[in-house]
């Protein structure tokens, strides 16, 4: 094979790589703080990619659907939080079920009002095309994706550990309890961890509607990957879900190329190693 | 636990003796409401007795059924080796991924069953000369059992289920009131006691855990013949969910619940889904419903007001 293969494919599984992270940063923290397993994370994808559709088709302009997406979806997950998922913590088979319920419910919304026909979001005109570097070609896209991930990391971490409210997030991610006895206002950070998710799955469902689509089950597609993302990254770690995202991009790209009948199991086999040397994932410290 | 055989049986006796009544659409809607009880007092050793949500238990269950359509479509092989062969494969699968997964508990326990179920959903929509994949494998024929009467027809077919289906439920009743049972028991109101007391937790919960599986693998190969067709949509993730709502609903740790719970999602979806296309709708709102109003599972709401 080529190396002309092997640049290809290694840029392809960073840039999905880099949409994951978008995905699966925010599950990861929202399971920090709050040790809820989120199914309804992919549906946030989902409906962020239709969302940012029909502000596309209604303004033309990709910035406009990037914003109204992350604020419908942000309102959508602030009231999910506060109205049902709050009273259920700590059992964690009743969050399973509420969160999945949501997801049927969005997802037969979503067939309701868009149909079940497969969409893709135009590009804005500058992201068209491709960069060339040293006689290699790489889609503008797709850069992009990979910026707007780092941006989002870079930005993310800053806010973790340089600032207040960062400093409060992980000391309700390290410890709930004392965080609460010191007077951290938990519930608080809770929810605008789960709606900081929320509007990441938005972004990542704009973004990814412009290279993957936008279509029914979409939300139950991406959201395994998330999953592995957290488990082999690490429950609730930052640097574990870019590592993670990064492993995952690759691994499923490589994967698809090259034993495309195998493709899921070319992830499950490293998952697998990888849980029986850390059974809390990469950065995880259960 | 003498009563409660009791009252199965009478339960069976009186399905038996109902059924030639039936017309045929609420008869295979029974058979159906007997397989998903399988599926669902399977998911209950773990959830309910051992404390170990699985978020992946479709994968076992469509691992059997798989088997039984390949077998049976490509090399014609007989009732019998289906049986086995379902079996067999559901067993092996869920021992190999009962290997990771036991490590983990609670929350990390459903991610990592998920992610599992997954690969197993992977396979089965990619390994297309195996399983051709989304179209999936049709024309499974009704099995023969060297009877003189043809198990094609919705009757004796509904018998040979409702046998299977007796079979499981005692089988997993023996299992649960056993000393091995009782010490899964222990192991979800307390691990660490447990291990205290000399326990070896680890293989409890693996035993569990295969066994689980391959009780599920014997639902999907009734499914399997039932259906007539597999797809991925028998292993994919809302299944393993469904079957979750299933013992929730009924109330875990009772095994006549989560088949008393089974039986109410086949009838409301069947039902449904005649009256309107937005069954997922209604579905995600009995979810929801269910986790708001009866966090115990009717039965164990009904029970509560009991005792």
């Amino acid at each position: 094979m080529s190396s002309e293969f092997w640049i290809a494919q290694t840029f392809n599984g960073i840039s999905y790589g880099a949409l994951l992270f978008l995905l699966a940063s925010g599950l990861s923290l929202i399971f920090g703080v709050m040790r809820i397993v989120n199914l309804a994370h992919g549906s946030y994808f989902m409906l962020g990619g239709y969302v940012g559709l029909s502000i596309v088709w209604r303004t033309g302009s990709f910035t406009a659907a990037l914003v109204a997406a992350a604020v419908a979806v942000g309102l959508i997950g602030i009231g999910m939080e506060r109205l049902f998922l709050q009273r259920l913590a700590g059992q964690t088979l009743g969050q399973v079920l509420m969160t999945i319920g949501f997801a049927l419910i969005f997802q037969d919304l979503a067939l309701l009002i868009w149909g079940g026909d497969p969409y893709t979001i135009p590009a804005p005109k500058i992201l068209q095309g491709v960069v060339r570097v040293r006689g290699s070609s790489f889609p503008t896209y797709r850069v992009f994706i990979v910026l707007v991930a780092l941006l989002v990391g870079i930005l993310l971490w800053l806010a973790l550990e340089r600032t207040r409210a960062g400093a409060m997030i992980r000391a309700a991610v390290d410890d709930g309890e004392m965080a609460r006895g010191i007077g951290i206002n938990v519930p608080m950070i809770s929810l605008a961890v789960f709606a900081l998710g929320a509007c990441l799955a938005a972004l990542g469902g704009v973004i990814g509607g412009a290279f993957l689509g936008v279509f029914p089950g979409a939300d139950f597609e991406v959201l395994p990957y998330a999953f592995v993302v957290v488990i082999v990254g690490g429950l609730g770690s930052l640097p574990g879900a870019m590592v993670g995202s990064l492993l995952v991009g690759l691994l499923d790209n490589f994967g698809k190329a090259l034993f495309p009948e195998l493709s899921y199991f070319t992830l499950f086999a490293p998952m697998a190693v990888i849980l029986a040397l850390r059974p809390t994932g990469l950065f995880g410290r259960l | 636990m003498g009563r409660r055989a009791i009252w199965a049986c009478l339960v069976g006796a009186l399905l038996a003796i109902v059924a030639p009544l039936l017309p045929a659409y609420p008869l295979t809607l029974l058979t159906q409401a007997l397989i998903a009880a399988m599926l669902a007092m399977s998911l209950d050793l773990l959830l309910g007795y051992t404390g170990l949500p699985s978020l992946g238990h479709a994968a076992y269950f469509g691992v059997g059924a798989y088997a039984v359509a390949i077998l049976a479509t490509g090399r014609q092989v007989g009732f019998a080796g289906c049986l086995v062969g379902g079996l067999l494969a559901a067993g092996i699968t869920a021992a190999v991924f009962g290997l990771l997964a036991i490590r983990a508990t609670g929350t990390y326990f459903l991610m990592i069953t998920l992610a599992l179920g997954m690969v197993i959903w992977g396979l089965a929509f990619r390994w297309v000369s195996l399983t051709q994949g989304d179209n999936g494998i049709s024309g499974v024929p009704r099995p023969e059992l060297g009877l003189p009467w043809s198990l094609s027809g919705p009757l004796p077919f509904f018998y040979l289920t409702l046998v299977a289906a007796m079979v499981a439920w005692a089988l997993l009743t023996l299992l649960v009131t056993s000393p091995f049972g009782l010490g899964l028991v222990g192991i979800r109101e307390s691990e660490s006691r447990m291990r205290a007391l000399g326990y070896n937790v680890w293989w409890h919960k693996y035993l569990a855990f295969v066994i689980s599986g391959t009780i599920a693998g014997f639902a999907g190969v009734f499914w399997a013949y039932y259906n007539g067709f597999v797809s991925p949509v028998d292993t994919q993730l809302v299944t393993s969910v469904e079957a979750l709502l299933m013992v929730a609903l009924g109330g875990p740790g009772t095994l006549v619940g989560p088949a008393v719970g089974a039986a109410l999602i086949v009838f409301l979806k069947n039902f449904i889904s005649v009256y309107t296309k937005r069954w997922l709708l209604i579905l995600g709102a009995v979810y929801i419903g269910a986790i708001l109003f009866a966090p115990r599972g009717l039965l164990g709401a009904l029970g509560r007001g009991r005792r």
